[in-house]
């Protein structure tokens, strides 16, 4: 399942995306994100689903263009630490 | 009293052929929304009885009234129902419900059933949040997004219009076709500078059926591009209280190029159904049937 997490706004879409198929749960943008936005727990959409997942915390969802914005220079940009973090390449962002 | 404009019609329904005391298992989902909510009672996953009430300022309360009502005219009580789950906004506020499970997961299984296996994409358009959600032919989400930190294209956007026009919520959709020509959409998609940019077209002399066309307009266009985000594909469904504006859906149609299946049930119980539908599958799980 792609899960889509943020929001779009006047001034843009603001998503973080995690492709659960390719998610194991394992945690490492967990630790990586200096910021506490993702989290790993239960798959809140998929109620059949065993293994645990990475998302998006509920407190961040609304301000995820604040949140990330320390990782996103307007010069000088750097990979991001939850993507590189990432052994399956199941996170992305669309802004 | 002045006239509420914005207020929709409650509505609560009973299956004629079903009786629930053959049943094997029966089952309910409620959905606590932001603006409605909807109480659904499945007897072996066939429809038995829903309600569709607003909810009130408090979620437990609201959650009991809905279940209430959608067994108000039945002889089945809440003490023989075998599982509840709750979603929605307010899923973990509801005292009787066995499990919460999330409104996307709840809306997708939902429309499965409502619309049959072959919808793919469902838009749902909540009092208060937007969702867009691609399903499997099981109804399993494979991509989804809502958006629900801004009320452009949702239900109360649309109630604030009502008032603002003073046109009763019902008559929207088919007003909003009796212009000319359609009008160009109001450049802001935030409901209150909507409502803002609106006032100050009625001042300009537009005729408030132009006004509407516009705002429909914007509404439609907004929620499209969300959709784009995820895949559009055949079919396509629309659930929640705006699938019943027909000035919107025809506009979210022509601007998709893709025509809506046609609604069977009261579009906004399809969380709730879709919520009974996953407590029918705990039973069944509990009962070592699956």
């Amino acid at each position: 399942m792609l899960a889509h997490y943020g929001y779009k706004d006047g001034s843009g879409d603001y998503f973080i995306v995690i492709d659960t198929d390719k998610c194991d749960g394992c945690g490492e943008c967990v630790t990586a994100c200096p910021y506490g936005v993702l989290e790993v727990g239960e798959d809140e959409n998929d109620p059949f689903r065993e293994e645990p997942v990475a998302k998006v915390t509920e407190d961040h969802r609304k301000k995820i263009k604040y949140s990330c914005a320390p990782c996103k220079p307007t010069s000088g940009k750097k990979p991001l630490p939850c993507v590189q973090a990432c052994s399956p390449d199941a996170i992305s962002h669309s802004w | 009293m002045e006239k509420e404009y914005w207020r929709w019609p409650e509505s609560r329904w009973t299956s004629s052929d079903i009786d629930w005391k053959t049943g094997d298992i029966i089952s309910a989902g409620v959905d606590v929304g932001s603006v409605s909510s909807q109480a659904v009672v499945l007897v072996d996953g066939e429809l038995f009885c829903y309600s569709n009430y607003r909810t009130g300022s408090d979620s437990p309360e609201s959650a009991q009234k809905v279940m209430d009502k959608a067994l108000e005219e039945t002889d089945l009580t809440l003490e023989k129902i075998h599982h509840t789950v709750g979603t929605g906004y307010g899923r973990v506020n509801v005292p009787f419900a066995n499990r919460a499970i999330t409104e996307i997961a709840c809306h997708a299984r939902g429309a499965n059933f409502m619309y049959g296996p072959s919808v793919r994409t469902i838009l749902d358009m909540g009092g208060q949040d937007c969702k867009a959600i691609h399903c499997d032919e099981k109804g399993k989400v494979t991509n989804f997004l809502m958006n629900d930190k801004c009320a452009a294209g949702t239900g109360r956007g649309m109630e604030v219009f009502a008032d603002l026009l003073s046109i009763p919520i019902e008559e929207m959709g088919k007003l909003s076709f009796k212009v000319e020509k359609e009008p160009e959409p109001v450049s802001s998609t935030c409901v209150i500078f909507a409502k803002s940019e609106a006032v100050g077209l009625l001042r300009k002399g537009w005729p408030k059926e132009k006004v509407l066309a516009a705002y429909s307009s914007a509404m439609a266009h907004r929620v499209v591009e969300l959709l784009e985000r995820i895949k559009v594909e055949k079919d396509f469904a629309v659930t929640g209280g705006i699938a019943k504006n027909e000035g919107v859906v025809k506009r979210i149609e022509s601007e998709l190029k893709i025509e809506a299946l046609e609604p069977q049930h009261d579009t906004q119980i399809a969380g709730a159904l879709g919520a009974a539908l996953f407590a029918k599958a705990l039973v069944e799980k509990e009962r070592g049937l699956r």
